[in-house]
Order: structure tokens, then sequence, then C-alpha cells
């Protein structure tokens, strides 16, 4: 059997060269060797052709932010479950979130996390590190040996690092090593009891309420430590208009503060908690309409780079429950990219900027070469059909837990193929 | 039993006033009126429950509300079971959730919940078969509370619309202020809610209600003053510095009441911490304090929910009017 793959008849789609054509990608191997119009209508000879049928080709999409449940939470999800939903969303490259039992915060560890995922992970799983030792917010992990040992990024999940000076000297020490501190702002003692955003909603529910100025003030903090320590730094998940708004500025002053975002903060509003959902329990909270519609400005100008899933996958148990004790997060591999696609067919961000966000944007961020039609990058790619609508059924996850908000919504555009590595872990059959 | 002027009652749950119209508040009040002349009578057993199995769910620690629906219940000619499950070393929500499927498994026609959380009874009803009542969930709502209160107003004043209805106090933890602002707009009187800025909710003013940070103003020409309890951790520094501090502000005394109408009733949902947020001199003025026939009135207030849900109709209880 050939090792030399041809992906012809495709529109192709590659925001790191503005690419939007027809074209074919030819592969050799793991690697792409070829991109363009090819073969002229002619077919490549000792090739394995797949007819892409004039649907979309691009990069496989690279999710910064995925909880995989290995180790410990496995009957929540494991890396085979969690990287079949993967598969099934488009997504090629997935950063396996730290937030695990044990914390991934030693070496030995991160080596667990990338040996598993070898031997039964469908797509690439890069593993990513605690900023402190069992993410207790005061002592620093390993940097340079964890990025050695392969983390790429280091993040305390959900959990914020309180102690400004910790953050000062984790953002420093960091610089030294160029790594990546990506964080969770949220200054606790204003989330408090809260689990929903506060506001109307919070107050007609009798619900206690997550103020705004919790994550602003936290992602102000953060950036005066960037300007003094030169770290790079990323704001995991941000969901106000006032963050989006301090982060533009942080760039426009030129600090290397990067952010990401969650689909349901830009397909979403607190609304949606509506009596007492807790499948629309999550963190940072979902915020008012002018928050969201600020989440995507901030997709459409650049501010925001990152989409990520924040795949936060829950049992029936930790959510059927009163909405104040129940389980914060949601689902989100499978759903990723259909719901980003929203934002294209309502006209708000254009296809490559979109595929920019979920490609190229993470893989510039991480210094990854996949997240690219180039030659010699990894031969990770999505085929995707922009237009066909379907609807979003949870029942269908390949993901061991159903927690997704999306669940029943009406959705335009799916996933056809997903290749890594040259080869193809995922396949629409209809 | 059954009288010519019955109309459906179209809920099987009473989660919150939000799902009444002010048509059904009027009729349940005109109801729960015909219920205290029974209660007042030497025979108060009536039969209208009788068969029929009410459960108390009580996660959190009640006298006064358990006691009377308890006492509906049973003047309804209801089997009534009490269970507490409060303080339980088991996490609560697991527990909700296997006590209502386990309960529900035993055909109650209605079940009664108080819950510490925000939502619990709206949970529960989606797990059983028969009615839930929510007495009570977290900061969310309190139904039968607004409907009682506004039942002793109507008795004084013979009317709501119309009314300044001044709520004071904790506002923040208040369902019985969520449950009250409800229902007084729907009936067409004013609410004004009076407190310091640390108890209010957030965009408490969406809500239909006037937004006041000072007694006086909050007080003035008010035909109610309502006032509502603060726990005592939440004076402690947390919300207001102290006991003392609260008092001064928001506690209610003659002299803050003397702005409100001369003949301004003075209600209290209970249990009162008297010198912290009302003086014992105004809660037990005879004339003016209804606070004990709110407690008189709810297990009507009760009985005239519980007929309702179960029999989804709204009926008179004939029998009380032919005695």
């Amino acid at each position: 059997m050939s090792d030399r793959i041809a992906y012809i008849n495709a529109r192709l789609l590659d925001p790191a060269t503005g690419t939007d054509g027809p074209g074919d990608v030819l592969t050799i191997g793991d690697e792409i060797a070829d991109v363009g119009a090819l073969f002229g209508g002619g077919l490549p000879d000792g090739s394995i052709v797949i007819d892409c049928g004039g649907h979309c080709l691009a990069p496989g999409l690279i999710d910064m932010m995925a909880t995989l449940g290995e180790p410990g939470r496995e009957h929540k999800e494991t890396i085979a479950t969690g990287t079949r939903a993967a598969a099934v969303g488009g997504v090629t490259t997935v950063i396996a979130s730290p937030d695990t039992r044990p914390i991934i915060d030693e070496i030995a560890l991160v080596e667990f996390v990338e040996r598993h995922a070898q031997a039964t992970g469908q797509v690439r799983v890069l593993p990513a590190a605690t900023i402190t030792k069992g993410m207790g917010g005061q002592e620093m992990t390993e940097f340079g040996l964890l990025m050695e040992a392969g983390a790429v990024l280091f993040t305390d999940g959900y959990k914020s690092i309180v102690n400004a000076q910790v953050m000062r000297r984790a953002l420093s020490y960091a610089s030294n090593f160029n790594a990546l501190i990506s964080h969770h702002t949220e200054v606790p003692e204003l989330v408090g009891d809260g689990v929903m955003n506060d506001g109307e909603t919070a107050t007609r529910l009798g619900l206690s309420g997550i103020p705004g100025i919790a994550e602003t003030i936290m992602l102000e903090r953060d950036i005066r430590i960037v300007e003094l320590t030169g770290g790079r730094y990323h704001a995991s998940s941000i969901s106000t208009a006032d963050s989006v708004a301090v982060v533009r500025r942080a760039k426009d002053k030129g600090l290397r503060v990067t952010c990401g975002v969650a689909p349901y903060h830009f397909a979403l509003n607190e609304n949606e908690v509506g009596h007492y959902r807790t499948f629309a329990k999550v963190s940072p909270p979902l915020r008012g309409e002018r928050d969201r519609e600020a989440i995507v400005e901030g997709l459409a100008d650049g501010t925001v780079d990152v989409i990520a899933s924040h795949h936060r996958p829950e049992d029936p148990e930790a959510k059927r429950l009163p909405f104040a004790q129940a389980a914060y997060g949601a689902v989100g591999l499978e759903t990723l990219w259909p719901i980003s696609l929203e934002l294209y067919h309502k006209g708000l961000v254009s296809l490559l900027d979109l595929l920019a966000r979920l490609t190229l944007g993470p893989a510039t961020i991480l210094g990854l070469p996949q997240g690219r039609l180039a030659r010699g990058a990894p031969a990770d790619l999505l085929i995707f059909d922009a237009d066909t609508p379907s609807r979003i059924d949870a029942a269908t996850f390949q993901s061991k837990s159903k927690n997704s908000p999306f669940d029943q919504r009406p959705v335009q555009g799916r996933v056809m193929r997903t290749v890594v590595s040259g080869a193809t872990v995922y396949e629409q059959r209809s | 039993m059954t009288s010519a002027d019955a109309k459906p009652f179209p809920h099987r749950h009473l989660l919150g006033i939000e799902h009444l119209s002010a048509d059904e508040i009027s009729a349940l009040l005109d109801h729960s009126d015909a219920y205290v002349e029974l209660n007042r009578r030497p025979e108060k057993k009536l039969n209208r429950l009788r068969g029929r199995t009410l459960i108390n769910l009580f996660f959190e620690t009640s006298t006064r509300t358990k006691t009377s629906f308890e006492l509906a219940g049973k003047r309804l000619g209801a089997d009534v079971i009490n269970m507490s499950v409060e303080g339980s070393a088991i996490k609560k929500g697991e527990t909700l959730i296997d006590t209502a499927m386990t309960l529900n498994a035993m055909q109650p026609d209605a079940m009664v919940i108080r819950h510490p959380d925000s939502g619990a009874a709206d949970l529960l009803s989606q797990k059983v078969n028969g009615s839930v009542i929510n007495a009570g969930d977290g900061s969310h709502a309190h139904p039968t509370q607004a409907l009682l209160d506004a039942v002793t107003i109507r008795r004084r004043l013979g009317h709501l619309k119309g009314l300044t209805v001044a709520i004071c106090g904790d506002i923040l933890h208040s369902r019985v202020a969520r449950s009250n602002i409800q229902l007084f707009g729907k009936m067409g009187a004013l609410v004004r809610v009076v407190a310091p800025p640390t108890l209010l909710p957030a965009s408490i003013e969406r809500l239909g209600v006037e937004v006041h940070n000072d007694m006086v103003a909050g007080l003035k020409d008010a035909d109610i003053v309502m006032m509502l309890r603060l726990q005592t951790e939440r004076m402690k520094g947390a919300f207001v510095p102290s006991i003392r501090e609260y008092f001064r502000y928001y506690g209610l005394d003659r002299e803050k009441l003397a702005h409100a109408k001369p003949d301004a009733l003075i209600m209290h949902p209970g249990p009162m911490n008297r010198g912290v947020e009302i003086d014992t001199e105004v809660a037990d003025d005879i004339n003016r304090s209804v606070i004990r026939e709110q407690v008189e009135m709810g297990v009507a207030v009760r009985m005239a929910c519980l007929d309702a849900l179960v029999h989804q109709k709204l009926e008179r209880p004939t029998d009380v009017a032919a005695a």
C-alpha cells in the first residue's frame, strides 16, 4: 500500500497563507508533501486518491484546552474516548488539561500522559503541566524539565493563582524557557459562592452571582505582571466585554499576551441557564448579551487569538443536582467546529479567520509545526462541508459524557473526514 | 362537595408565584379566607384530601412552615408524613434526588419541599409524579409565604391594588422578598425594597421595584412595612459591620415607622431577631403588628393550595360555607 495520498478536488483553506480556492493536497507518510493545483484534473500515479468532492480542506483543528479524564476520572472520559470525540470534531491536536487525578505536575506524569496517548489516542495529545505543584497556587513546578519531557504549556486548569507574588515569579521564571503560562483569571473572593453571572437572571433565580470584575481584575493584574516580567501569557478563557478591551490594550502596548475563548461564550448567554439548567453552568459563567457580542467582535478583529473547546466531561451524577451544587463544565470537542461555524454563517467572522483561531492561532502560540497546509508540515487535515444542516445530538457523542449545552441545537456544517499524521481517523458515513 | 363554580387550576406544582395569574392568586386568597373560618371552629377537619398522602420533605430546619403544612394536610383529611433531612452527612443534592425517587415510589399525592439550594423544588418536580409545593428553596422562592402575606393584608385592608409595600432588610438572601415582589407586582401594588447596598442583589430594579437605601424614604407613606430576618452570621462584618449599626439604620423602631402611614401594618415572616431588624415594642404592637395573624393565615393558605393542586381545580370549600 502506498504511503502517498492525494486529496483532490478540494476547496483549500489555509489561514497561514490566506489561501481559499480549489486545489489538492498530497501527503507522503505523515507529512504534507505538496499543496496547490497539483493534478490538473488528472489522477496522480501511484497514490491513493481521496476525492473531496469540492468540500473544504483545512489544517486539522488544534484544541488548546480539553480535559481528557485520565488519569483518575476514567468514568467521565478517557484518552481513548476523548480523542475519538476529537476525531469526530475535526480536532487533530488536543492539549490535555493537567487538572487530573493525580494532577500533572511531575515529569513522570507528563510522560504517562504521552505514553498513554500514544497507546490509546486517536489524535495527537500534547500534555500540559501545572504552573504550581498540586495546583496549590504556591510552589512552581519544574518548567524547564517538564518542557523537556513534552509539556507544551503550563496552566492550573480552572483554578486561579491568587498570590500575585507567585504569579510574578512564575511568569518571570517561565520567561527563562520561553514557557507559556495559560491562566484562568478569576478572583476567588469575588466569585465567592457565586454560580452564574451576576445580574437580573441570577437575582430572579435566587442564585449567587459572579461579577465580571472577578475576571477582569485578575486579568489586569496578570497583564501588569507580564509588563514587569516579560513573560509569555495566555488568558485561557475570557468571557466579558471588559476583558476583551483589556487584552486589546495589552496587545496595543506590544505585550506578549494572547487569549482564548470557549464556544459557549460566543454562542450562548446567561439566559441559557433558564430554569436551573446545570449544563449551562460553566466557568467562567455565561455572561450577558453585550459580553457575548464583544467576544464575537474580539474574534473578528483578532483580539481573541484562540477558540478552545474547554471540553469538561461530567457524569449525570455531577450535573443532576441543584444548580449551586452541580459541577461546572461542558463537553465541547464534538461541537467545537459546528458551533464556531455559526459565526461564519452569520457573516460575523470570515471562514479563514475562524479557522485561524483554531489552527494557526494556537499553533503559533505553542510553536507547533501543524496548523497549516505547508510542505513538510504534519499531515493533519480537516475536510468539512460548511453548509449541510443538521442537529447536534448529544446521545451520539463519542465522549463518555454528554453534558452539552448545545444538545439538539440546529447547526450548519459537518466534519467529513479527519486526518492525523496522514491517516484517516474519522470519516462521515452517509 | 363539588361546587358549581369550580374553575380549572392547570398547575400540578406550586414552585413559585411567577406561574400564577392574578385571577388564580385572587381565587386562592378567596378560598384561604374560607379556610380561616374553618380553622376557627372547634371541629376543623374536612375530608377533601381523605385517602391522599402528603409528604413534608425538609432539608432545612423549620418549625412554623413544617407545622403549618402538616396541619393543613391533616385538616383536609390527608395522611401526612414528615421527613427532616437537615444536617445529613450525605451531600445534600444526592440526598434530594435519591430521596425523591424513593419517596415517589410510595405514590404520594403531594410533596412539600424546603431546601437550602435555589431550584431544588424545580428539580424535584421533574422527578416525581405527584404535586410539588415549594416551601422555600434557597434564595429563590417561598410562594405560600407570599400568599399568606397577601391574605393577611387583604383581610385587614380589603384590597391589594394600589398599596405601597416596603420590604426591608436582607433582600439579597431572601426568597420571601422575591416571592412577595412578584405577587404584589401582579396584584397591582407598588413594591419598594429598602436595604443597604450590600444586601441588595444585582439589577433588583429590573424586577419592577423601587430601590431605597434609606429607611425614611423607603417607608414614606407605606401601607405595609415588611421586615426580613437578617441571619446573625451575615452581620459580623460580612454584609453589615455590626448589629448595632444595622439596627441604627435599618431596624424598625417607632421613629422610622412614623414615616409610614399612620395605620401601616407591620409584617415579618419569622422567626424574628428582636433588636436586630425589629424593635420589640413595634413587633408586639397589637394594633399594627400582624405577625401572629400571618402565622394563622399560613395554615389556611396551605389548605387552599393543597386542595387546588391535588384536585387541579379551584373549588370553594362548600361545607365550610354551609357550616
